[in-house]
């Protein structure tokens, strides 16, 4: 049985229903996993990256332990296990409970599984910031809690947004351990198309190209907002002398 | 009574003490000038004024309260300004956004109102055509020039700067320093960390010299730049002036 591409080409034809649906699917658990998984990440990384005034009361400092135990635990058992396994293990544990369709499982399980590797990303993002600026805006006046959402988080997420975009094209690529749980992404579809033409080698080049050009435009699109991070508000008035002596970020560099 | 009154201060990192027992007094409307060679607890001083460090022992004693029981530093480090070696403008806001976030926030006050100040100070230290600029475009003076007027619009009782001057390149300092006379000269209450002594000794009414964590002198400008009595005094100037 030799590669062809004629099948290739009957496939796309006869298939490309299922494989859109597969291609939206995957799209969809992708996505709403990244930004769930973005915004695990901002609470439990943004938590775990305060620190408890010296004043504080013990009860304070005693609150603070126990949630790093607990964030540190979530972190290491989701980075730690494959993502296929909680998925087989959370659906199943939980659908005599919940009775939740595939895809919502999936969904569940790809955000917690991606809020533990954001939580990562987003607390060193948030250790790559300056102290002065906390300092600063301590000085000002600002809580504890304004300083992190006005001052750092936002100069976090810049910092650690080529991590955080990475997330989003492993996601894309990793969704596929999902279909073990039945859900209609890209891969099952993959399987199901080559079971009934019987044809593995035709059907998987096409999904791999599929899955291929889906990451290729995202890096494309993270990269052009990246770019333009870079480059917003970076015009000002040319006046006096003292200007001369400024350099500005050219290429997309990153200026810190 | 005075604006501040400084009281026996303790503070040591790990087994290092840096400050072993501070007194001194700094009235209203008075610029003092600290000044002491590297490591001598000026910083540590000034930090634990405005509560980013918290002093071990001692009492600080604003408008009569010891702040150091104080229940909302928040509110009592609105009241003091502080500008920093490092400038630390807010890298992710415009100059303008730096100068009214914490008015909105901390002090309540509405955007009009708090751009109206901004603008304020901003043209009083030469920075209003660059209101809409990144504060990361700027030079260290100009960066600088805005801090001092962020730290402005807070209305603060006192301003504190922490060698303000220390990380500018040589020809942008005089810039710096010159808005800080003008606030001088207006009456605005200044503790200056400062390496530069002829600042020190134009603009200050009050020069207290550290060393070793222990206030070595003080006094006004004439007694320890003209007539300092002791040793290190001498031997510190001696080597600071004749750079």
């Amino acid at each position: 049985m030799d590669f062809s591409f004629e099948i290739v080409w009957k496939i796309l034809q006869s298939s490309w229903p299922s494989l859109l649906l597969g291609v939206q699917n995957t799209l969809l658990v992708a996505l709403s996993g990244t930004i769930i998984g973005l915004v695990i990440g901002l609470v439990v990384g943004g938590l775990k990256a305060i620190k408890v005034d010296e004043s504080s009361s013990a009860l304070v400092k005693t609150i603070k332990k126990i949630y790093d135990v607990i964030s540190t635990v979530y972190i290491e058992v989701f980075r730690g296990t494959p993502m296929m396994v909680q998925a087989v293990f959370i659906y199943y544990s939980l659908l005599k409970v919940i009775k939740w369709s595939p895809l919502v499982a999936g969904i569940f399980v790809i955000s917690i599984n991606t809020g533990a590797y954001m939580s990562e990303i987003i607390r060193s993002g948030i250790q790559s910031v300056d102290k002065g600026q906390t300092e600063a805006a301590r000085s000002l006046g600002m809580s504890n809690i304004q300083t992190m959402m006005m001052v750092v988080i936002p100069q976090a997420i810049k910092n650690a947004f080529p991590a955080i975009g990475n997330e989003f094209i492993v996601n894309i690529k990793d969704s596929s351990v999902l279909s073990v749980i039945a859900i209609t992404e890209l891969m099952y579809q993959g399987n199901k198309i080559a079971g009934s033409v019987f044809r593995f080698p035709e059907t998987f080049f096409i999904i791999a190209c599929i899955y291929l050009v889906l990451t290729t435009i995202t890096s494309f699109i993270l990269h052009l907002i990246e770019e333009k991070m870079n480059h917003t508000r970076t015009s000002f008035p040319h006046s006096d002398s003292t200007s001369s002596s400024i350099s500005l970020p050219r290429n997309g560099k990153r200026v810190k | 009574m005075s604006l501040i009154e400084i009281k026996n201060i303790h503070k040591s990192f790990g087994n290092l003490e840096v400050l072993k027992g501070i007194d001194f007094t700094v009235e209203k409307n008075t610029v003092v000038c600290l000044i002491g060679a590297s490591g001598s607890g000026k910083s540590t001083l000034l930090r634990c004024i405005n509560m980013l460090e918290t002093a071990d022992e001692g009492e600080i004693i604003v408008n009569g309260e010891n702040v150091l029981n104080t229940k909302d530093v928040n509110k009592y480090r609105s009241h003091l300004g502080m500008v920093f070696q490092q400038f630390n403008l807010f890298n992710n806001m415009t100059v303008l956004k730096n100068c009214t976030i914490a008015q909105m926030k901390v002090l309540g006050r509405s955007k009009e109102e708090a751009e109206e100040k901004a603008m304020i100070y901003l043209r009083k230290v030469g920075m209003e055509s660059f209101a809409n600029a990144s504060s990361t475009t700027l030079s260290g003076g100009q960066k600088q020039r805005v801090a001092i007027a962020r730290a402005l619009c807070m209305d603060p009782e006192v301003l504190l700067f922490d060698e303000p001057t220390s990380a500018l390149d040589p020809e942008m300092v005089g810039e710096v320093l010159s808005v800080m006379k003008d606030l001088a000269r207006e009456g605005l209450t200044m503790i200056v960390v400062t390496h530069e002594m002829e600042f020190a000794r134009d603009v200050a009414n009050h020069v207290v010299f550290m060393d070793q964590g222990i206030i070595a002198e003080e006094g006004t400008p004439e007694d320890i730049f003209t007539n300092p009595k002791e040793e290190r005094t001498k031997v510190f100037l001696n080597r600071i002036l004749k750079k």
